[in-house]
This record gives C-alpha cells, sequence and structure tokens, in this order.
C-alpha cells in the first residue's frame, strides 16, 4: 500500500528561529502555513481513495420505522452503505465519559443532524447522490427543548436506560448531571444584605466555528487494522472510543494527527473517526470523508446555551453577604462533555470574589436539541456572564464605582472558593481591574474625518446606516475566573519523549509527544523548552501520533501546562542521562563534574558559573539518548455530591476586559471601539503567542456578545441558521483594537510559574462588552447575544 | 468534461470534471495544489481566495467549467508571483510563464507536504507578506491564512500605504477564527512598511 | 448536469432556447453556493462568462446601459457619479472577492428580496433587458418582481442589461446588517431625489415578499416638497415631514420574523433609515443648490 498523501512529517526547527522560553520564537510551521504547504486534514490524499458520506436525521426526535439503502447501493461508483446493523462489534456507542452516542442511530434518532447511514464512493457527488438515495422513514416523536419539557411528569426519557454513574443522584432521568455547591447559611447570611439583587440571564448556544472542516481519512492496513490521519483534539482519547467499535484491539488502530485548522473544543468528541474507519475496513479502501460548512454544524458539540438565576446581597459598604444561583445548561440529545461542564459552572459560579455563603446549583438536561459539550471556557464562560452583570447591578444600589465595587470584594491569594479549596497561587483580581481601568479610554468620534464620516468606522460599517446619527458610546468592565487543567480527580497528564543525539556535529534534540496542535502554538513551545533545558539550537518537532504516550487533550488551558511540563520533565532525564554519560567518560578530568551544579548550554556542558566542562557532541558522539516519561500536575479531588465541597481544581486563571462601544441607538446596531485586557500569566513562555491566544480569545467572547448565535426552533428543535450567512462570526471590520496588559505572577505548583492563558479572555470579554452597550444604551439586557431587536424594543 | 487554464503560470489541464465542480475543488483534488482552503464553501469566509485573471475571487463559488483559457493565482504561487512584480514583470496577475511545462496529473498527484527538506522551510523564497504574517504571529491554525495572503497582497499591490480602515475593508472578506486579527493587522502594517522601505 | 460554454449573446440565446431549464451562472455566487450545499442540481448550467459584452456599460443622455454581469467593484469605482444609490449598494454587497464576481444580472435572476442593488435600482428608475430569440424586451423594474425569487422573465429568456436612470439628484442607500460587513440584508432601503421631476423613488429591500417601493411616502414627501417650495427654497425638510416620511416607509412593509430580524425590527429600520437617507439626500440636494447660487 502507497503512503498517505500530506502526512505530517518532522519540522526542524533552529537555523534561524532560536531562543529558549521567554522569547517570542517563531513557529516552527510558519512557512508551511504561509505557502500552502501544511497539509490538513482535509488535504490528506491517498491512489484509489474512496470519498465517505453521512445521511443525517431530518427531524430532532423520531422512531426509525425503517431504512432501505437498495437503491444507493445499487448505483455506480457506490462501494459500501452502512447502518447500524452493520456496526461490527458488540460496542456500538461511544462518548468522552458516557458512552451514549450510537455511532449509527439505532431505532430512534434524538437529536436533528444525527447520522443514520454512511456511504463510501468513489466521487463526494456520487456519495451525496447515494446517500439521497437511502429511504428512512421517521415516526416523529415530542421534542424536549428545555427544563419544563424534560422534568414533566410525563416527559418521554431522551435515554430510556441509562446506568451511568450519575442517574443515581440526578432528580430526574434526563437531567444528565447535578452539582450542588454549598457553603456557610445564605439565608442566614442574606438577612445582612442592605441591597439584593436578583437576575435571571440566558446565554445562547455558541459554535466553536473553526475553520478547518471536520475530516480525515483513513487508511486499511495490512494487519487488518487501520491508520487514521485526522484533526483532533486528543488523539488517544480517540482511540479510546474508536478501537472498541471497531473491534480491533488499540494497537491496530494507528492515529496520526492531521493538521488541524482550529478546534476550541469542538474536537475533543468524535465527528468522523469512526465512519471514516468503518467504511475503510469494509471496503479496502482508504476513505476520506471532510464535511462542508451545513454539516460542521451538526458534526460537532456547541457551547451550553443556559439560563441562570442569580441572587446576591451586599452591604452598604459594598460586601458581598451571600449568593444564591440556579444554573440551567442544555446538554442536548447527548452526554458529550455536559457534567465536567456542570462542575466547572457550579464551581466557578461565584466568579473571582469572596462571598462566603453560597447556595448553588449546577445541572445539565438532556433534551432534544443539539448535542452540547465543550468550548473554550467551558461552563464557566455563561456563569461569567451572569456574575457579571450582577455585579454591575449591585455596584448600582450600593452607589459606588463598578470597577472599586469588583476591588472591594475581590479573591487573593488565599481566598477559600466556594468548594473550600484554598486559592494557593496569585490572584490579582484587583491588579488587573485596576490595570485596566487606567489605560486611556481611545479617542471619542473617530469616524469624523475632513472628508466626512467613514462608516467605516460606525456602527453598521460599510452598510452606510449612520454618519453618526443616534451614536451613543458605552463603557463597560468584567472579570473573571477559569480553571486550568482536568479538574475533579481525573488523571490529568502527559507523556514526552525527548531523544538527544548529535548529526553533523551539531546537538538536536527531537520532541515528540501526541498533543494536538490546534494553532496555539504548543509546538512553538516545546522547541523552546527543549532549548532551555538542553541548551541545543536545533530541535526536531516529531509528528503527533499514538506511537507515543498520551498528552492529554488540546484544551482546558491545559497544554503549556502539562504537556509543556512533560516536555520540561522529559529533557531534565535526558540531561541528567547525558550529564550521567559526560561524568562517565570525563569525569576524572575534571573536579567540578562531581561537585558542582551542571547545566546545558550552547550545545556544550558548563558549570553554574560558566565554565565549560565539554561539547555535547564529544560526550554523546554517535549515540543517542531518549527516554519517554509521564508527567502529571497533582492530583485533584472530586466535588461532593452533596455539598460541593473538594479540591477540585488544579490552577486558576484570571483576566480583565474593558469594553468602549459604540451604539447606533435607533437601529441596535454596535460598534465595539476597543476591547483593552489584563491578564496574568504568571510566565509567558512566548509572549507573542500569549497575546495571539489573549486576543483570539477576546474576540470570540465578543463574538457571542453581539452576533454569534446558533438558533433552535424551539417547536421543532431543529437548527434554522446551519452556515456562515446566518451564523455570523466577526469580521476584521468588527473587531476593534485589543490592546493587552500580561502580568507575570509566577505559580509555583506549575513548571516555570506559566499559567495556562487559553480560556480566561473567553470569560469577560462577553460581559464587557454587554456591560458597555447597557451603559450606553440604560436597558438591562438580560441575554447574549443581543441583537438589534433586543436594543430597539422590537424583539 | 475538460478544462484547461494556467495555474501559478503553468498550463493545466483537468479530465473527468464533474459539472457542478468548483475551481476550489479542482484545484484542490485534481491540481494537486491544497493551499487554497474549503472552509465555507459559499463565500462567506475567503480561505479558498485565488485571483482569477488578477481578481481575487472566492474559488468555491467558480464553476470549473468558467476558468477554461484563464489564469489562476494560488498561495503556492505566490511567492514567485510576488517576485515577478518586484521584478517589473507583470503585476496584474496575467502573467503566466509562457512556455513553462506544465505539472503533469500524476505528478500533482505525488504532492506532499515538503517543509523543504523536513525542516521548517526557513530558506524557502517567500513574498512580502508572507514573511510579514510570518513574523508578526499573525498565523495560528493557518486555515484562513492562505486566502488573507492573496487578499492582502492583492491590497498592497493597489493600495501601498494603506490606512488601517483601507486594510480592515479590504480583509472584510476573510474570517480568521484564531488572531482576533491584530496580529494580522499588525502583518499587514509590516508588510506595507516594509515595502515602502524597500526592503 | 451539463455545462453549456456559449461564446456569445447569440450562442447563449440559442442554448436557453433550447434549454429553457438550463441555469445561468455568471458570478456564481448564488448558483455555486447552491450546488455546493447541495441545494440544487439543475439539468444544465448555462456559463456566461465568455459573453463578453455583459461586462460593459455605455453611459447614455439619460441612463446607464448596464452590462448584466458588470461588477459590483466595477459598478463602484466606474459609474459612482452617474449610479450613486447602485454604487453605494454595491458597496454594501458581502466582500471585495463577491464583489468582483457578482453583478447586477445576478440579483435580478435570483429576485430574492434580499438582493442589495433591488431597492437602488426601483429608486433610480430602471428597466431590464431581457432577450430571447424571439427577440428583445424592456422591463420596468416596478414590474420586474413577481413574487419571493420570482421575477418576470420568460423561460427562455436572458438578462442582457440593465438601463438605469442617470441620477438628475441625491441618491442614498443603507441596509442594516448584523455585522459591519459580508452581510445579507435583515432589511434595505434607497432613495433618490429627482429634481428635474420634482419627484422622489424609494426601495426596500428584505422587507416583503419582494422589494417593493414606498409608493404613498413617495407621494406624500412629493407634495410635502412642492407644497412647502422646498424644491426652490432649499429649506430643511421639518421633523414632522421626515417622520411622517419615515413612518409612511415603515407602512409599505410587509416583512416576516426569520433568522436574520423580527417583522417588527425590519419594520422600524426602514422607517430610520427612510428619515436618515431623507435627511441625507435634502442637505446633499440644499448643498449643491447653494453651491450652484455661489458659483452664480
Amino acid at each position: 500500500m502507497t503512503t498517505a498523501n500530506g502526512a505530517p512529517t518532522k519540522i526542524t526547527q533552529g537555523s534561524k528561529s532560536k531562543g529558549g522560553i521567554g522569547e517570542s520564537t517563531l513557529r516552527p510551521d510558519g512557512t508551511l502555513k504561509v505557502t500552502g504547504e501544511f497539509a490538513y486534514s482535509s488535504d490528506m490524499w491517498h491512489e484509489d481513495m474512496l470519498w465517505g458520506q453521512i445521511l443525517r436525521s431530518t427531524v430532532a426526535h423520531a422512531e426509525i420505522v425503517s431504512i432501505d439503502v437498495s437503491e444507493a447501493l445499487a448505483m455506480a461508483g457506490v462501494y459500501a452503505v452502512l447502518t447500524y446493523d452493520d456496526l461490527p462489534a458488540e460496542m456500538k456507542h461511544y462518548g468522552l465519559e458516557i458512552q451514549d452516542t450510537p455511532v449509527l442511530a439505532h431505532g430512534k434518532v434524538r437529536h436533528h443532524g444525527e447520522p443514520v447511514a454512511i456511504v463510501a464512493a468513489d466521487h463526494p457527488e456520487t456519495a451525496r447522490r447515494a446517500a439521497a438515495k437511502i429511504k428512512v422513514d421517521y415516526k416523529e416523536l415530542p421534542v424536549i427543548t428545555d427544563e419544563a419539557s424534560a422534568t414533566a411528569p410525563d416527559a418521554i426519557l431522551v435515554h430510556e436506560n441509562r446506568d451511568d454513574h450519575h442517574i443515581g443522584h440526578v432528580p430526574h432521568p434526563n437531567i444528565v448531571h447535578r452539582q450542588p455547591i454549598i457553603r456557610g447559611n445564605a439565608d442566614e447570611a442574606a438577612k445582612k444584605a442592605d441591597f439584593v439583587v436578583k437576575g435571571e440571564y440566558y446565554f445562547g448556544m455558541q459554535d466553536q466555528a473553526f475553520l478547518g472542516p471536520e475530516s480525515g481519512l483513513a487508511v486499511p492496513e495490512e494487519d487488518g487494522g487501520v491508520h487514521l490521519y485526522v484533526a483532533t483534539q486528543w488523539l488517544h482519547s480517540d482511540l479510546k472510543q474508536i478501537a472498541p467499535v471497531l473491534g480491533l484491539p488499540e494497537d491496530k488502530v494507528r492515529m496520526t494527527l492531521a493538521g488541524v485548522g482550529g478546534a476550541f473544543g469542538g474536537r475533543e468528541d468524535l465527528s468522523m473517526q469512526i465512519h471514516a474507519c468503518l467504511l475503510a475496513l469494509r471496503t479496502g479502501k482508504p476513505v476520506k470523508i471532510v464535511y462542508n460548512r451545513f454539516e460542521s454544524f451538526f458534526g460537532h458539540v456547541h457551547r451550553h446555551p443556559a439560563r441562570l438565576f442569580y441572587e446576591h446581597g451586599a452591604t452598604k459598604d459594598g460586601k458581598l453577604t451571600h449568593l444564591k444561583c440556579r444554573i440551567v445548561l442544555d446538554g442536548g440529545a447527548y452526554a458529550s462533555a455536559s457534567p465536567a461542564v456542570v462542575g466547572n459552572a457550579s464551581s466557578l459560579a461565584v466568579g473571582p470574589y469572596v462571598v462566603d455563603d453560597v447556595d448553588i446549583e449546577a445541572i445539565a438536561l438532556y433534551s432534544n436539541n443539539p448535542p452540547c459539550g465543550a468550548m473554550r471556557g467551558f461552563g464557566a464562560v455563561q456563569a461569567c456572564f451572569a456574575y457579571e452583570a450582577q455585579m454591575d447591578k449591585l455596584a448600582d444600589e450600593v452607589g459606588m464605582d463598578r470597577v472599586e465595587f469588583r476591588r472591594l470584594n475581590a479573591m487573593e491569594q488565599g481566598t477559600l472558593m466556594p468548594t473550600g479549596q484554598p486559592v494557593d497561587s496569585p490572584a490579582p483580581v484587583a491588579e488587573l481591574l485596576r490595570r485596566i481601568k487606567a489605560m486611556p479610554l481611545p479617542p471619542e468620534r473617530q469616524w469624523e474625518s475632513s472628508e466626512g464620516s467613514d462608516v467605516r468606522q460606525l456602527p453598521g460599517g460599510l452598510s452606510n446606516t449612520t454618519h453618526g446619527e443616534g451614536v451613543v458610546r458605552g463603557v463597560g468592565y468584567a472579570v473573571g475566573i477559569k480553571n486550568v487543567g482536568f479538574s475533579e480527580g481525573f488523571d490529568d497528564y502527559s507523556t514526552a519523549k525527548v531523544r538527544m543525539e548529535t548529526v553533523g556535529g551539531e546537538p538536536v534534540a527531537t520532541v515528540h509527544t501526541a498533543m494536538a496542535e490546534v494553532g496555539q502554538g504548543g509546538v512553538t513551545v516545546h522547541a523552546q523548552i527543549a532549548r532551555t533545558e538542553l541548551g541545543v539550537a536545533q530541535v526536531t518537532i516529531h509528528p503527533a501520533d499514538t506511537q507515543v504516550g498520551s498528552a492529554g487533550s488540546t484544551s482546558a488551558s491545559r497544554q503549556t501546562y502539562v504537556t509543556g511540563g512533560a516536555v520540561k520533565n522529559a529533557c531534565e532525564l535526558v540531561r541528567e542521562r547525558v550529564l550521567e554519560i559526560g561524568r562517565r567518560k570525563f569525569g576524572s578530568y575534571h573536579p567540578a563534574w562531581a561537585t558542582a551544579e551542571l547545566l546545558l548550554e550552547g550545545g556544550k556542558v558548563v558549570t553554574d558559573g560558566g565554565e565549560v566542562l565539554a561539547d555535547l557532541a564529544d560526550v554523546l558522539e554517535d549515540g543517542a539518548v531518549e527516554i519517554e516519561a509521564e508527567w502529571r500536575h497533582r492530583p485533584t479531588e472530586p466535588f461532593d455530591l452533596r455539598t460541593g465541597q473538594g479540591n477540585g481544581h488544579v490552577q486558576y486563571s484570571f483576566a480583565a476586559h474593558r469594553a468602549v462601544v459604540e451604539v447606533d441607538t435607533e437601529l441596535g446596531l454596535v460598534k465595539v471601539v476597543e476591547l483593552a485586557c489584563a491578564q496574568d500569566v504568571g510566565k509567558a513562555l512566548n509572549p507573542l503567542s500569549v497575546i495571539g491566544q489573549i486576543q483570539g480569545g477576546t474576540t470570540q467572547g465578543l463574538g457571542i456578545a453581539i452576533m454569534e448565535e446558533i438558533i433552535v426552533d424551539p417547536v421543532t428543535a431543529k437548527v434554522r441558521n446551519p452556515s456562515f450567512t446566518d451564523y455570523l462570526l466577526p469580521t476584521i471590520l468588527d473587531t476593534p483594537t485589543i490592546p493587552v496588559d500580561v502580568l507575570e505572577l509566577a505559580d509555583d505548583h506549575a513548571p516555570y510559574g506559566l499559567r495556562g492563558i487559553g480560556e480566561a479572555p473567553t470569560l469577560s470579554s462577553t460581559p464587557a462588552v454587554l456591560a458597555a452597550i447597557r451603559n450606553a444604551t440604560g436597558l438591562e439586557l438580560p441575554r447574549t447575544p443581543v441583537r438589534p431587536e433586543h436594543l430597539t424594543g422590537k424583539a | 468534461m475538460r478544462v484547461n487554464f494556467t495555474v501559478n503560470g503553468r498550463p493545466q489541464e483537468a479530465d473527468d470534471v464533474w459539472e457542478g465542480e468548483s475551481l476550489l475543488y479542482v484545484l484542490r483534488e485534481r491540481m494537486g495544489l491544497p493551499g487554497s482552503k474549503n472552509a465555507c464553501e459559499q463565500g462567506e469566509c475567503g480561505s479558498c481566495t485565488v485571483r482569477l485573471d488578477g481578481v481575487p475571487v472566492c474559488s468555491c463559488l467558480v464553476a470549473a467549467g468558467q476558468v477554461q483559457g484563464r489564469d489562476v493565482v494560488t498561495v503556492e504561487g505566490l511567492a514567485e508571483f510576488a517576485q515577478q512584480r518586484a521584478e517589473g514583470g507583470c503585476a496584474s496577475g496575467a502573467c503566466g510563464t509562457a512556455g513553462a511545462a506544465g505539472t503533469t496529473l500524476d505528478e500533482a498527484r505525488r504532492w506532499q507536504a515538503k517543509g523543504a527538506d523536513s525542516q521548517t522551510g526557513e530558506g524557502v523564497e517567500l513574498a512580502p507578506i508572507q514573511q510579514a504574517f510570518i513574523d508578526a504571529g499573525a498565523v495560528q491554525c493557518g486555515f484562513c491564512t492562505p486566502g488573507l495572503l492573496v487578499a492582502a497582497d492583492e491590497m498592497l499591490e493597489r493600495n501601498p500605504n494603506p490606512s488601517d480602515a483601507d486594510i480592515r475593508e479590504a480583509l472584510s472578506g476573510n474570517l480568521c477564527r484564531c488572531t482576533g486579527y491584530e496580529k494580522i493587522m499588525d502583518a499587514v502594517r509590516l508588510a506595507a512598511a516594509r515595502q515602502s522601505e524597500g526592503v | 448536469m451539463d455545462f453549456l460554454r456559449p461564446a456569445s449573446w447569440e450562442e447563449a440565446l440559442a442554448a436557453k432556447a433550447e434549454h429553457p431549464t438550463a441555469v445561468p451562472i455568471a458570478g456564481g455566487t448564488d448558483v455555486m453556493v447552491e450546488i455546493n450545499f447541495d441545494h440544487r442540481r439543475p439539468e444544465y448550467l448555462l456559463d456566461l462568462n465568455r459573453v463578453g459584452d455583459l461586462y460593459e456599460w455605455e453611459v447614455g443622455e439619460d441612463s446607464v446601459r448596464l452590462g448584466a454581469s458588470v461588477s459590483y467593484t466595477k459598478i463602484m469605482e466606474n459609474l459612482r457619479a452617474e449610479l450613486p444609490g447602485l454604487a453605494l449598494a454595491s458597496h454594501t454587497v458581502a466582500s471585495p472577492q463577491i464583489r468582483n464576481r457578482g453583478g447586477v444580472g445576478g440579483n435580478l435572476g435570483t429576485a430574492s428580496p434580499a438582493g442589495d442593488a433591488h431597492p437602488a435600482l426601483l429608486a433610480a428608475g430602471a428597466e431590464v433587458e431581457a432577450e430571447s430569440v424571439r427577440g428583445t424586451r424592456r422591463i420596468p423594474i416596478d414590474e420586474f418582481y413577481t413574487g419571493v425569487k420570482r421575477n418576470a422573465l420568460a423561460p427562455d429568456e436572458l438578462i442582457r442589461a440593465v438601463h438605469i436612470k442617470k441620477a438628475d439628484g441625491p441618491q442614498q442607500y443603507s441596509k442594516v446588517g448584523t455585522r459591519n460587513a459580508m452581510v445579507i440584508a435583515v432589511c434595505a432601503f434607497g432613495l433618490a431625489l429627482h429634481p428635474e421631476t420634482r419627484t422622489v423613488r424609494t426601495g426596500i429591500g428584505s422587507a416583503a415578499p419582494t422589494p417593493v417601493r414606498a409608493k404613498a411616502a413617495e407621494e406624500f414627501l412629493a407634495a410635502a416638497l412642492e407644497e412647502g417650495g422646498f424644491w426652490d427654497n432649499g429649506k430643511i425638510v421639518t421633523p414632522s415631514v421626515a417622520k411622517q416620511f419615515a413612518e409612511l416607509c415603515s407602512a409599505a412593509c410587509n416583512p416576516i420574523d426569520d433568522v436574520r430580524g423580527t417583522a417588527s425590527y425590519r419594520r422600524h429600520a426602514v422607517g430610520v433609515m427612510a428619515r436618515r437617507t431623507l435627511t441625507w439626500t435634502w442637505e446633499s440636494y440644499r448643498g449643491a443648490r447653494n453651491t450652484a447660487k455661489g458659483a452664480a
């Protein structure tokens, strides 16, 4: 069998862009990406390859009366048509935590767009035409779309025979998981409040909308196994779900990370992986599947929409007294990451504030809406939107400046979380707020020029809706708290294999992990760590695959922390081994080999005093040192199911935003003029990448504030806008300047003192924009995204 | 059907093209040129931007049959295109390298990610806009990058000293989900500055 | 599917006569989306890219004959003086890449109520030059839109050009979308002052099953301007006139609720745009008048 075209190759960096940690070295894959040579999963190609196509349900909830594939199978160019009945193994379901998702629908579909059958054909158009010829007879069932319909006495159960480990503690089988957090006595504390503010908020369904569609290539192998090239966030998690369904041992399913065009949580769950493998194994031919944008909206989970009920109290001198809150997340038809999202939403529901008496409850529903799961911010985003709106209302009630009110109640190092967990590293919440407020404001009326109004700088932009009429400026602030890494007792580890050898007289380090590079720049950081720890210039990054141990997920802001930590750890072990070799070979020549602290620098073994003891080339000669090792962050505990108490989180991450908006108050159109961010990153391993992450996360928060929302019909539970025509992402004309103030307060528990950074900026960006719009309009605006009709009273 | 056209200065022929295929599909699946990206296939994201007779277009919305006899420049040809423009060659986009041998279908199909000798591609000749994207940190996942490069390069050809609002308008048809566009702005400003300094 | 590639207009007409179900494709910005998303599988695609004269325009004494495939970019660059409303509308179309390919012929052929050109054509006054092997006819723009995505073309007809009245006064165009660029209209409004005939014309997009004019509003405004002697005295249009004009424009809408906006919002927004574009065009008219007076 010939090889797959576009399979990733090793990338060596060092002749031009050097630099260890703390430097803004450039991406090792940068040149490949700007020349078009970097192969993404949708670029993969194989001789004799077939194209896979998925037939998806056209209704949200129905019994499948019959499926007839005969016409499709009879078409020229069609190689296979598979349904549930063709699944080869005992295991026919998959799922991140709960295996409740059928590989292909079995007797019933539970959401619009659920996979029902799959086709392999010699051209994508043939595959599409064949899929269209499959006849599925549905008998529609009533749809469950919200908490009321899910928990009604006569509610149909979305999953009839649950046997997962949450079923014992949920109040209703249509609730995936429930997590209360109880601390102190909220009812008693409420009596001390001089002001009580209540609010009900709604957070819309957001899509990750990564640009590279779900795609991959499955190549059957001679040993009866399969090699899958795919864009994912976690190869080993995929593998654990794929192999049992194929009826293969894990070593017969080889996985290689193909180029990933963004992820943001949307690739944590499986999409086309099993389908492509099934078709490849059935036909004996390589099978490629590429979703188009329409299908992509059905092909991955979304951010949970949420209803949030909040009650806060404060004394007249501005101290928070208590919090009562209830967060209802809609998990849709399958569990995906819902349980963990519930854990985050509840444990972070209080925000970065000191509140001793809390009564918090978060639940996720099963419904017939689209399945929801991981997206950047993961439960903390929805909560932040609500508690930050509450903080503004409370500050106004108390009569304090909104930023000063937050600073007064801000948590700090040593504060106890509502879970009872102490915050044991810097928590500069008040300082971030101070910094964001101190930034100079952008000048007013920037649209005015000598040639009249520049509509590009006005609400409505190129659409020419205002030349300044009705435009009012508003300013808003918000701050948020996000956990870093996998929580609640999860064994969260990464593996790194580091090899050191001499090539052409020069020492080279090779780093091999299974980390999914999804654009975040993990590969850049791994090379930097290897240079810092091993004193080499040249570092080769090995493609990510399952030939090395798991690197965990590229999510939860964890990769630099955990896989970065694993690379650092493996480098340290390699260094020790190299020094041992050096001692053996040269120890007798210089006493410092035995007595001094030794480092690897500039391709040499040096003492901490800077004295050179040997060239690495002489130490290594023709040999190589290679070590593969796992590395873990400190363990966490599950939250108590009744009280929510427990040291559930690893680390926290904080960001604050100030939004400046201009609102056309008559038309309800918004121009975000500036969205400034201050964030503590612990230690910026690569400052350029850090700022890029903060600006990108900030912009995703802007999107859900004013334009992004998957709209699900409340009557049919069908998605109404599965396209980039009607699911709007911010363009470059919608995105403002994003000044970033980076604070570096080391967390002593983390490698290099770093703090996971990817998600925090997505939290506070949204409430800051909403606060600014409220400031401009005087409206309450309890939902996001806010649409023109909400700003004009025409909803 | 059969379609003959010029891609990056070289004559190309595609056979057995299904009539509903887009230029994007032909480039990616038949010419071995997957640099132009398939992010939305409805003209909303700009990831598939190429120059058709010099004009930036979404190649997903050009029917393959419509490019018969025409001239296409993709991200794969951008460096060479910019080089020729800098040397005072044709800047319109209609400047095929006359007489150059075409890539055969077989050669095209043997395409794979090269990465310049398994290296980072350091040392590869790049267009100024490509270098600026790398230097400014404008590339994250990189899926939007090819389309943005083609669009930004064309804007700088027309407007060597763009204001920020000009840059934003010219790139408003190219979605990026990773960067928040700030580093893309930096990259275009950087390329414009280097261009005006003659670097 | 068959791909027809006529090399000339005559060949195109012959092909359309032979295959009346053939779908014309020029910029591809509507047709290809439908094909890519599997919404449409026409038996024939009729490529008009090789018909050169569809890309040409002629500026005549009273009107511009605009070839059906002249791109929005070309309209913005070359016809801003003659067709200011359409040039403004062109600037709101999608993205630079789409404006480089799409033209008015496609907007008319698709006849979506959300097509950006329609309100500008309605306001300026235009005729669609339709042709078949049977002959040529000119369809007044007011009679062209016959239903949601339906137009007055016969199955064997193709759009060759649009004859648009040259501006004899200020024109404006405004469109509401929930994004600052690259957005389909939630609703749109075009306004043209015609000082020569002392009339005004309007066009409303995305707020009724078809693009429509607000005729009652036009008549009201023309009468109010006439009565107040505004055309001659160049005074500011009184707020009450502007308000009533806006209300009548809103009343001309017959919108629906959809994912892009509510009916109630559309009605409201059309009124706001009507008032604003009236102010802009009238200010421009007064400015031009005062400049002319100063020069005299």
